[in-house]
């Protein structure tokens, strides 16, 4: 057991210690090792813990002898006021070590909201926060996730990032520094030759200049032998590749409290706002025999008293039918919980979620997105009111009384008429109820719970060139759709909840931003801010004053119409999935069509280059 | 059949509250492949029942966990087992089987021991002084009331009867007390309170940073009104 970082007395008096003491079941202890490496999740330890990606390359860096990959979480704010009034560096779980003698800070980028907490990680590290301040003694930083599908607003804070799917080339990357370590090289002999693996990104050694309009007019490398495009790194054969099957066990409850069978990657629909849908194509199954095997040994390993299953889309899992029962089979027996993904409501899953809810108190998930059969189009997404009606009418035959709408207000296009669609498909709904459902069979009423969240265009998706709007807009559309709810015939069976529009409109800026928004980022920071993605925390009045401060326009990057030729921020990065797909899509969204899923037919996206997955079924 | 499982616990462990540990010990018996009983429905739960909660920041030598199995090897097998499933600072040291009839580990609470350690240079008064004032101030005297304040109320409590034992040594230069207290549903005495409402008499404060407070046992009283482990209650599985 390893000593501690922080003293018996703080410990005691902070919400919470089991955050920071380390000593989980699972989780890795070695002696000493070459290369150091802190993975981080700025966020707090509940909801990082819960993130698989991290789980999977802790177990990738782990695996090999030089390397002792360690957990660091964001202290919460109660702890991080006694680290920085007692100077108390930050450290790793499993060493309790402080970080800022490691080789390596890795930090996975989620959601934009986590943005600040990357500094305030760096701050409590002891580590210059700007990338260009760090010397050769500092670690070096590294960014991998989603969002560093465009790192630019970021791109300051970090020394490098890793960009797509961490089982390719991180061992190639850590031989090198390895290598360059053991040569003594300095810190920018080794990110020069570190920007020459595909994949890696190193920020400082590209340059960008910019149209009197705002616009980019050219990014470019600054040296000749370093790639001009960086290629997403994807794994091609996620059968044979690392997977945690002794993932580390929280002694507090997690919010993924569970053992989490990842099932397939990427996904085939081709949703027009779904960033996911884009950027992880193409889409790879895993094998049911090896899943099969992974949901035992992890069952065994963990102790576990659920599992459930993680990917885009789990019902168009090809083998979905033989794995669940399997599951179903294989749990019942050991007494094990089936928490399953939302799946599309059809006979099929109505069926397992019988053997695996109870009825009385589950509900039904649909997420249509959009009210209207025309915005569905729009955006893509392949479910009809016939498909949302028969799966409603099963699921009240089969007992189920209540349900649960998930759609986005703000998409391209949306007109009045497609928000009051929304309250008039919850009408709908009930009504369906109410026939098919006999009045002595009845449990009360049902209950129809309408949520809207707003839209908000991220890069590499065909609404990356969507314009967006302002809060009161928001706002407005969702008085919209209350307003009309109350006009429906049902409507004491009909909940409606809204999200915020502030996070939505600051998400929108730091999605779509580039190099001169880190200005803000920072500057909220050294105001205090943190945690933005805690309503609690969240200062919408301290955002607006940075962006004032830094001379940076909001509504640059959210109200302006882009041109189809304009140069994206994130276009150095070759995410598999072409421009020219995705403003084709674009166009073809403004002409309400569809497109049909990677099953049906290809739509040459581009992620055929990679040579597998659903590009390559049936095709010899 | 019922089975009576004693822990121990220290180290960093002292930082996981008692309904993480029961979290853990939930998971810790799957892996070792004990055969428990589960409840029935949707969600089926284990049979298992904590005795006493400890509190965060405690260490034991004593803390017990009754649970319900199908079936049962010997005992060494089914420690060696949970044993094999722990992490450093938590460790099973019995394993025993209760008469069917035998009340839960909850219900037969009665008493515990602790150890009051004082962190080096942090007592106002050293050993010899102490042994005096537990003698005056407690131990003879007929009663010891004290305010007990709740959330809700306030009311008086006589200490002196439901302490049951209370000395002091001298260990690693400091003082350390060794108290058995009266504990469980009805009466359930918190050592440090013992300790603190004395110190206040004497017009001195207690900082619970200063000591690191063990439990050494957990006792239930037999037919005889004798107090006994808990584990006293089972026997040992060949």
């Amino acid at each position: 057991m390893k000593k501690p970082a922080l003293s018996d007395e703080i410990l005691m008096q902070i919400e919470k210690p089991a955050r920071y003491i380390g000593n989980e079941l699972n989780s890795v202890v070695k002696d000493t090792s070459q290369i150091r490496f802190a993975m981080c999740f700025p966020d707090v330890y509940e909801i990082g813990m819960s993130h698989l990606g991290i789980q999977i390359l802790y177990e990738l860096f782990n695996r090999r002898e030089d390397t002792w990959c360690e957990r660091v979480y964001s202290p919460w704010p109660d702890l991080h006021k006694i680290m920085k009034e007692q100077n108390i560096p930050l450290f790793g779980l499993e060493s309790q070590e402080p970080v800022k003698n490691f080789d390596f800070i890795g930090m996975t980028l989620q959601y934009e909201m986590c943005y600040t907490n990357i500094l305030q990680l760096l701050d409590l590290a002891q580590i210059p926060l700007l990338a260009k301040d760090r010397k050769d003694s500092d670690p070096v930083v590294l960014g991998g996730g989603p969002c560093s599908y465009n790192p630019e607003p970021v791109a300051a804070f970090f020394d490098c990032f890793y960009i797509g799917e961490g089982e390719t080339k991180y061992d190639e990357f850590l031989n090198l520094y390895k290598k360059m370590k053991e040569g003594n090289d300095s810190r920018s002999a080794f990110l020069h030759e570190a920007a020459k693996i595909p994949g890696i990104y190193v920020p400082s050694l590209y340059e960008v200049s910019y149209k009197n309009d705002g616009t980019i007019a050219a990014f470019t490398p600054v040296y000749d032998d370093i790639p001009a495009t960086i290629k997403k790194q994807v794994d091609m054969d996620i059968n044979a590749s690392v997977y945690p099957d002794k993932p580390v066990v929280p002694f507090i409850k997690a919010t993924q409290d569970r053992v989490v069978l990842e099932i397939q990657r990427g996904c085939i629909r081709g949703c027009r706002f779904c960033q996911a849908g884009m950027i992880y194509r193409p889409n790879r199954e895993k094998n049911v025999s090896r899943l099969k095997e992974l949901a035992e040994t992890m069952l065994a390993s963990t102790g576990y008293e659920e599992i459930s299953l993680s990917s885009l889309s789990s019902s168009d899992y090809s083998k979905l039918d033989e794995l669940i029962h399997f599951l179903i089979e294989e749990c019942s027996r050991k007494n094990v919980n089936i928490s399953l993904p939302s799946l599309r409501i059809d006979a099929f899953s109505l069926d397992i979620m019988k053997q695996v809810q109870d009825i009385k108190k589950s509900s039904l998930t649909f997420a249509p997105e959009a009210g209207s059969q025309r915005l569905r189009n729009v955006i893509n997404k392949g479910l009809t009111v016939s498909d949302i009606m028969e799966g409603a009418k099963q699921a009240f035959e089969g007992g189920w009384n209540k349900v649960k709408l998930y759609f986005m207000l703000g998409l391209p296009t949306e007109t009045e008429d497609d928000m009051r669609a929304i309250p008039e498909l919850a009408n709908e709904i009930a009504a369906l109820y109410y026939d098919v459902v006999p009045k002595e069979k009845r449990n009360g009423r049902c209950q129809i719970t309408i949520s809207t969240s707003f839209f908000v265009p991220k890069p590499f998706t065909p609404f990356q060139w969507a314009v967006m709007l302002d809060p009161k807009d928001y706002l407005e559309r969702a008085r919209i759709v209350n307003d009309h709810v109350k006009e429906q015939l049902n409507h004491k069976s009909i909940r409606y909840n809204w999200h915020e529009a502030d996070v939505t409109v600051l998400e929108g800026v730091l999605a779509r931003g580039d190099r001169r928004i880190s200005d803000a980022i920072l500057y909220v920071y050294e105001h205090g801010g943190f945690f933005d993605a805690w309503s609690e925390f969240f200062n919408f009045s301290l955002w607006l004053e940075a962006f004032d401060a830094c001379g940076i326009s909001m509504d640059f990057y959210n109200k302006r119409l882009r041109s189809d030729d304009e140069i994206f921020p994130w276009d150095f990065i070759d995410a598999g999935v072409t421009k020219d797909f995705l403003l084709r899509e674009w166009k073809t969204s403004q002409n309400e069509e569809v497109t049909p899923n990677c099953r049906m037919r290809c739509s040459g996206c581009g992620a055929g280059q990679f040579k597998g997955g659903v590009c390559f079924e049936n095709k010899n | 059949m019922k089975i009576r499982i004693k822990f121990r616990k220290w180290g960093v462990m002292k930082f996981i509250g008692h309904l993480d540990m029961m979290r853990y010990f939930q998971k810790a018996v799957r892996r070792a492949g004990i055969d428990i009983c589960y409840s029935q429905g949707y969600s089926p739960h284990q049979i298992m029942s904590f005795a006493a909660p400890l509190g965060v920041g405690i260490t034991s030598d004593g803390e017990y966990f009754d649970i319900e199995v199908n079936s049962q090897g010997s005992s060494k097998e089914s420690m060696d087992a949970l044993n094999a499933a722990m992490v450093e600072g938590v460790e099973v040291t019995s394993y025993v089987r209760l008469p069917d009839t035998a009340k839960t580990a909850m219900a037969s609470v009665a008493a515990a021991d602790y150890r009051i350690s004082c962190k080096e240079g942090c007592s106002p008064y050293n050993t010899e002084e102490w042994k005096e004032i537990i003698e005056q101030e407690f131990l003879n005297q007929p009663d010891f009331i004290i305010t007990k304040k709740t959330k809700k109320s306030e009311r008086t409590v006589d200490l002196r009867p439901l302490v049951y034992s209370f000395s002091v040594e001298e260990q690693e230069h400091s003082p350390a007390f060794f108290l058995r207290v009266s504990t469980g549903s009805t009466d359930n005495i918190k050592p440090e309170l013992v300790l603190s409402s004395i110190l206040e008499r004497l017009g001195k404060s207690f900082d619970s940073s200063a000591v690191q407070i063990h439990r050494l046992e957990i006792c239930y009283r037999n037919e005889s009104g004798q107090l006994l482990p808990l584990s006293a209650a089972g026997e040992e599985i060949m």
